[in-house]
């Protein structure tokens, strides 16, 4: 029984059923049901059949939304720079003209700032679904029902592969392999529909260009064209390809934990929670089969998993066990939330006002250590979006530099680390426009640190235990803990 | 050196140079040129001109090259479909090659070429390609079908490819049977029609909730969303349900902003259909002040929609603090939500109020005003309570500018006018620019000196005056000069009936508001994950091309639930569709007069809202000599209606007007004269003429089959290919006697609408096969789409309403019928007869507007709105016709025209 729930969570069989159930063929998926051995295919099955006759029975054309709508995801893809020139353009069905983004400028226009331009956004007749990476705008052009986190899911991975690939997602890299992009955006989608995403398989149908290899090309006349088939694609295992080998045999785990907060005029937490991931780096021979378990599993309540991992061990033993891809990857992401469970780091001392009536103000702020746990923080920086009104900043600060940009009035101090026993400060006056009427506002002030060493929820693994293989492999384990969104206001 | 180079050459001959190099006889520099054709491809250059010169590059043995060379054929080969056909022989021979990625990239490529011709190339191969010894070939022919079936349906059926993919499915390697790892998005999709759900269904699906796919852990709530629908609230693995639902949620909310917000969108509905489940991670939704804008908005609406007395001074403290940001569409919201808790935790509306006022001392134009909006709609909900800000908000008279903030202002002065001393100056002081504002100031301004005159009338009759006046005489605005003649007349008739009705006790506005209707919310629940869900709209509503849709709804729940809800389970808010104090009843046309242009805060069903919106627009109210002539008009809406079968008790002084002949249902549609559908010449001496046919709700196609041959004809069979509407004979052609020469014989054949669907061009088009003991023949014919109307097309009449408002402006079609001598009466008799339901009429400067519904087989709704110009001597009609599916219009326009005219 176990085995036939698992092979369903691997998702066994779903596109062909699926293509099935677009074709409005109900006597054979019966017989498909007949075939099919295991009872949750046969659901499967069943419920594409039950899709594939309602679409006979009620209206026309109901099948193109069941069927075909997910069939035909993306149609276009556009990449937009900053000054909103578009240099690149990918079509998956047939040629959409570029006059499609001008809906997208429109948006853009209004949205004032680039982070506000809404991801979905509907055209007459297509929609537009976008996302910004990297100062860039991948702008994707679908003309059915698709589910749109599918779309923005998959933009997010076509950048993360550029970024995999070439070192950088910008315009410069994109340009500057051009080719690779185009084979890998073809790869990646098959008449709109998601063919090979995993970093592992498209390495092996394109590598990626490295400087060595571009000269041995030059030389040799070879290319960056794989000529053999993606080897783990025959693997049972579809995440990881067969035959991998290594001399040094390694295992490490980095759990990287940050801090979103949200803390209040007067100190006290408004809001507080912890986002975790544990990103592997995997380089082992053979099939190895990993188990990882931790000292105080039931930290972990809220955990979204790698689909190597096996669910029904976590369920039952709170173990990670699992075959690994080869290479980096994202083992398991997590949230603690629980707000006891949330030590906040740092505290900061803030006093900035503006006079009534008078073209300046005073800006005052201390940071200081709170629950470090005994570790160092470092890296601390302070970003502050200043109001509108405010001219120029004078201040002095005890430790670290700060910078003040009057075009967009932000104010970054990069303090560095905190020794305890003199506490960084930052202040001095604020010129204010003259005649204008003071901020109703104060601002937010941002703050980035680091804590090395210390995972902040205390999440420790235990061990590491590797079955199926023979060797010893290297391990190590590295918590690293630093802010994400993390907010003061004042 | 980097791909960069190959954008360089952008001067003039760049195509010449290109095709020079796309010809050279090196390898390397054919390569190159290629690559260059690909880059200019990127950004959008048109490079088709180089089509016969890139595909001679494809005979090569470098995969590299080839590779390109099929990326440059799929973008091209859809506008070149001749030139495509050219390079068919190279792919029928690839897909034999030795390497099974060249074999993949070939029959993949073919597959992308959507040109009819090449398909019947591709059938070979493909066939070949879906049995490959290689796993990889495999899947991507697998793929290649689905691409296929897209540009061929039959072709696919009748090549039998189904059956191929059916041994797919137990491939012996999962790489085929299994393509896509992690976007397992189509599970849900899949489970989702079940009728009866397992809770082993569950326990499948709630591992899903884990995914790293934040697309796979969506489409895994809305399974459970749907499942626990069926369960019972008082069973504990509901409970279960529940607490694991709300991690993934929030966990979606660390995502990419982009993904947050369609997360958000979808949330507000869950939040709507079962508040419990995020009621304790109300912080999860405080915003970060620099969230996307768009990310701002929707959270602060589900902060609202999560308000309870637990949590409401976290959520003030919150809300007070967004109120100074410096985002004005957010810093609008924020002081509107403050309302809204006000209304909503009746606990939290002093400490609102005071919220408010301190908002309005920082004279922040803007904020001023949307909290005046808001204090109007905090003293509907408490009457009586909070009078003493009243001096601080006339402070603020002359900063209003925007018409709401001014309405809202001008219905505080008239409600509280006896404690306002100075109430006549201030009303006075609008009415300077009466013409000048928008019609909900003016409404609202006229309504408010009425109510002045009533409680003062000595210091006011002169204000009164000019205002009726103004509203009367000076205006265009309709609707301004209806009530202004209503509030004259009752005035002038019976100032005591005028108390009565003017100053009629209001009733309270509820707690939620903007919220989904039920029924839509079900239906969006079960397109949790879709478009739908982000613009809370059926999908009907924006599917391009109006394709007919499933409509989806929530299983119906099991019994023993819904009475036996404990406290605990009870959602926080009163759920949807059983508030207590839902303001107006149907049709309260009291209610409407006085407060209903002040907008939004009604909720409830959608009924009422389309109830309220008539009577403040009065589209169907039949206008206002008619409501004059009424006599008792404030008597309940009941007593004076007759007893109408078919509307819905409650829908009030409306249904006077109401032209339900009730006759005429049972008489035929109009039935056109028959053609000649098949001439004899083509069906070896047979012809075929004939007609369809509506009469009591059954369609018939009436046929005169003529011998013109020498020999007789016998075995006659009748055949329809499938169409649009899903018209099939239900029983034989039967012909009794064979039919010999110069014979005819008439036939009719019963036909219905439950066969299969295919989409024709035109939508009307029907393909019949004939067969005799003589051959087979085959003609098509076009039938009116008239005799797909159905009976029951008569639309409620606030149905029509809200569905006229509801369906996009995009979709309405207009059209002329030119010669058409009718009046209204005739017209809408000789429509009715052909089930074209009259549901209003009314006459605007001359011209009788008919307000018309029909329903197809299939369940299509077409609204109509019809105008005659009785003395127009062009008789030209106008029909504008409003429809979720569009490209039926034409086809009613047709059919409109043919009854018509006959």
């Amino acid at each position: 029984m176990l085995s036939l729930k698992r092979r369903l969570s691997s998702q066994l069989r779903s596109s062909c059923i699926f293509n099935l159930s677009n074709m409005v063929d109900r006597v054979g998926v019966f017989k498909a049901v007949n075939q099919a051995v295991s009872w949750p295919l046969q659901l499967r099955v069943l419920a594409a059949f039950s899709a594939s006759s309602a679409s006979v029975c009620r209206e026309p054309g109901a099948e193109s939304l069941i069927g075909t709508g997910v069939g035909k995801m993306i149609h276009s893809l556009f990449l937009i720079n900053c000054s909103g020139d578009i240099f690149l353009e990918k079509h998956w069905k047939s040629v959409v003209s570029q006059s499609v983004c001008d809906y997208f400028f429109e948006a853009q226009e209004k949205a004032a700032d680039v982070e506000n331009v809404p991801p979905v956004i509907s055209t007459p007749h297509h929609y537009l679904i976008s996302i910004y990476r990297d100062k860039l705008f991948f702008v994707s052009v679908i003309q059915t029902e698709v589910p749109p986190l599918f779309v923005i899911e998959f933009l997010h991975r076509v950048a993360d592969t550029f970024q995999d690939y070439f070192g950088e997602c910008s315009e410069a890299a994109i340009k500057d392999n051009v080719v690779i992009v185009y084979e890998l955006l073809e790869e990646m989608l098959d008449n709109g529909f998601p063919l090979a995403t995993e970093s592992n398989i498209l390495k092996e149908l394109i590598k990626p260009p490295t400087i060595l290899r571009s000269v041995v090309n030059s030389i040799t006349g070879s290319s960056n064209v794989g000529d053999t088939l993606p080897t783990g694609q025959l693997s049972n295992i579809p995440w990881r390809r067969a035959g991998v080998k290594y001399t040094n045999n390694e295992a490490y785990f980095d759990v990287v934990e940050e801090i979103d907060a949200i803390i209040d005029k007067s100190g006290s937490t408004v809001f507080a929670e912890i986002q975790g991931v544990i990103d592997a780096c995997i380089k082992l021979s053979g099939m190895p089969d990993l188990s990882l378990s931790f000292m105080n599993p039931r930290l972990l309540d809220d955990v979204s998993f790698h689909p190597c991992i096996r669910f029904k061990r976590w369920e039952s033993e709170r173990v990670l066990s699992f075959i690994p891809p080869d290479g980096n990857f994202r083992l398991i992401s997590y949230r603690v939330s629980s707000q006891n469970l949330v030590a906040i780091p740092v505290y900061v001392k803030h006093s900035i006002s503006f006079k009534e009536n008078s073209s300046c103000g005073r800006f005052d702020i201390t940071i200081g250590p709170k629950q470090n746990m005994g570790k160092t923080i470092e890296g601390i920086t302070v970003t502050v979006h200043m109001p509108k009104v405010v001219l120029n900043m004078n201040l002095t600060s005890t430790q670290g530099s700060y910078t003040f940009d009057p075009v967009t009035k932000v104010l970054t101090w990069d303090v560095g680390k905190i020794t305890p026993q003199k506490l960084p400060s930052l202040k001095g006056l604020v010129n204010l426009q003259s005649g204008a009427p003071k901020p109703e506002e104060n601002p937010s002030l941002n703050i980035q640190f680091k804590i090395q060493q210390l995972a902040i929820s205390g999440l420790k693994v235990n061990r590491l235990d590797m079955y199926g293989e023979k060797y010893k492999p290297f391990k190590g384990v590295k918590y690293v803990t630093k802010a994400g969104k993390f907010q003061v206001r004042t | 050196m980097t791909d960069s180079k190959y954008f360089t050459t952008t001067k003039k001959g760049e195509i010449f140079e290109l095709k020079a190099e796309l010809n050279s006889d090196k390898k390397e520099k054919k390569k190159e040129a290629v690559k260059k054709v690909i880059a200019s491809m990127t950004v959008g250059k048109d490079v088709s001109a180089l089509f016969p010169d890139v595909v001679n590059c494809m005979q090569t043995d470098n995969l590299e090259l080839k590779k390109l060379v099929y990326l440059y054929l799929m973008n091209y080969a859809k506008s070149q479909p001749d030139m495509a056909i050219m390079a068919v022989n190279t792919f029928v021979k690839d897909c034999e090659d030795p390497n099974p990625l060249i074999r993949a990239l070939a029959v993949r490529t073919m597959g992308c070429i959507r040109v009819d011709k090449i398909t019947e190339y591709l059938c070979e191969p493909l066939r070949k390609c879906l049995k490959d010894e290689d796993p990889y070939v495999r899947k991507t022919a697998a793929v290649c079908v689905a691409k296929l079936h897209d540009i061929n349906a039959q072709l696919v059926e009748d090549q039998g490819f189904l059956d191929t993919l059916k041994d797919l499915i137990s491939d012996s390697n999962p790489m085929v049977s299994h393509c896509h790892p992690p976007w397992d998005v189509s599970l849900s999709f899949l489970f989702a029609p079940l009728e009866r759900m397992d809770p082993s269904i569950c326990e499948q699906v709630t591992p899903r909730l884990s995914h790293a796919n934040s697309a796979v852990v969506l489409s895994a709530v809305k399974v459970l969303m749907k499942f626990m629908e069926m369960l019972s609230k008082d069973l504990d693995y509901y409970g279960t349900l529940l607490k694991k639902l709300a991690p993934p949620l929030v966990t979606l909310l660390s995502a990419e902003p982009e993904l947050q917000y369609v997360a958000l969108r979808n949330i507000n509905l869950i939040v709507q259909k079962r508040p419990e489940i995020l009621k304790h991670e109300m912080k999860v939704f405080f915003v970060k002040y620099n969230d996307p804008i768009y990310v701002k908005l929707e959270k602060l609406d589900i902060m609202i929609r999560l308000a309870s007395q637990a949590n409401i001074a976290q959520v003030l403290a919150e809300l007070k603090e967004y109120a100074t940001e410096v985002d004005v569409d957010f810093v609008r919201k924020a002081v509107r939500a403050i309302g809204r808790c006000a209304i909503k935790v009746e606990q939290s509306a002093e400490r609102c109020v005071s919220t408010l006022l301190d908002l309005i001392q920082t004279k922040v134009n803007y904020v001023v005003q949307e909290a005046i909006v808001v204090i109007k709609d905090i003293f509907r909900k408490y009457p009586n309570k909070y009078e003493s800000v009243i001096a601080t908000l006339c402070e603020n008279l002359d900063s209003l500018d925007e018409p709401e903030a001014r309405a809202a202002m001008i219905w505080i002065v008239g409600e509280y006018a006896e404690r306002i001393d100075n109430a006549d100056e201030l009303l006075e002081s609008f009415l300077e620019g009466f013409h000048d504002e928008s019609t909900q100031v003016q409404l609202q301004l006229l309504t408010a000196i009425v109510k002045l005159f009533l409680k003062k009338p000595t210091e006011t009759q002169e204000l009164v005056q000019q205002v009726l006046s103004l509203a009367t005489q000076d205006s265009d605005n309709p609707d301004l000069r209806d009530r202004g003649y209503i509030y004259w007349r009752l005035l002038s008739t019976d100032p005591v009936a005028a108390k009565e009705v003017v100053l009629a006790e209001k009733p309270l506005i509820s707690e939620e508001t903007d919220l989904i209707e039920p029924t839509l919310l079900d239906e969006l629940i079960c397109y949790i994950g879709t478009l739908a869900s982000v613009y809370h709209k059926p999908p009907s509503a924006f599917v391009e091309g109006g394709r007919g849709v499933v409509h989806k709804s929530l299983p119906p729940r099991t019994a023993s639930n819904e009475s036996t809800e404990s406290p605990e389970t009870a959602p926080a808010g009163a759920p949807p569709g059983e508030q207590p104090d839902v303001i107006p009843a149907q049709g309260d046309l009291l209610g409407d007069l006085l407060n209903l242009d002040l907008g939004p805060p009604v909720s409830g069903p959608p009924l009422a809202t389309s109830s309220v919106q008539m009577g403040a627009v009065d589209l169907l109210g039949g206008g206002l000599d008619s409501l004059i002539g009424g006599t008792n008009f404030v008597a309940p809406p009941t007593a004076s209606v007759p007893a109408n079968l078919g509307a819905p008790i409650g829908s009030g002084l409306s249904d006077l007007f109401d032209l339900t002949s009730g006759v005429g249902t049972l008489s035929g549609s109009y039935v056109a004269p028959r053609a000649v559908w098949l001439p004899a010449m083509k069906a070896k001496g047979l012809e075929i003429s004939g007609t369809f046919t509506r009469q009591v709700g059954s369609i018939s196609m009436d046929l005169q089959l003529t011998n013109k041959a020498l020999q007789v004809m016998t075995d006659f069979a009748i055949q329809f290919n499938r169409n649009s509407f899903s018209l099939a004979p239900t029983a034989p052609l039967q012909v009794h006697a064979p039919l010999s020469p110069n014979q005819t014989v008439e036939i009719s054949l019963p036909l219905s609408t439950v066969g299969s669907v295919m989409k024709m061009e035109p939508l009307n088009n029907l393909q019949v096969a004939v067969k005799n003991n003589i051959d087979v023949f085959y003609f098509s014919t076009l039938y009116p789409l008239h005799i797909l109307f159905v009976e029951d097309g008569k639309m409620d009449r606030q149905m029509f309403l809200a569905t006229w408002k509801d369906i996009p402006n995009e979709n309405e079609a207009q059209f002329q019928i030119r010669d058409c001598p009718l009046n209204a009466e005739a017209a809408s008799s000789k429509l009715q007869s052909s089930n074209i339901f009259t549901i209003a009429k009314r006459n605007v400067e001359g011209q009788d507007m008919l307000y018309q519904s029909l329903k197809l087989t299939n369940g299509i709704w077409v609204l109509a709105e019809l105008r005659i110009q009785p003395g127009n001597p062009s008789c030209t009609v106008r029909l504008s016709l409003k429809c979720r599916a569009p490209e039926v219009s034409q086809h009613v326009y047709q059919a409109y025209e043919t009854i018509l005219k006959n």
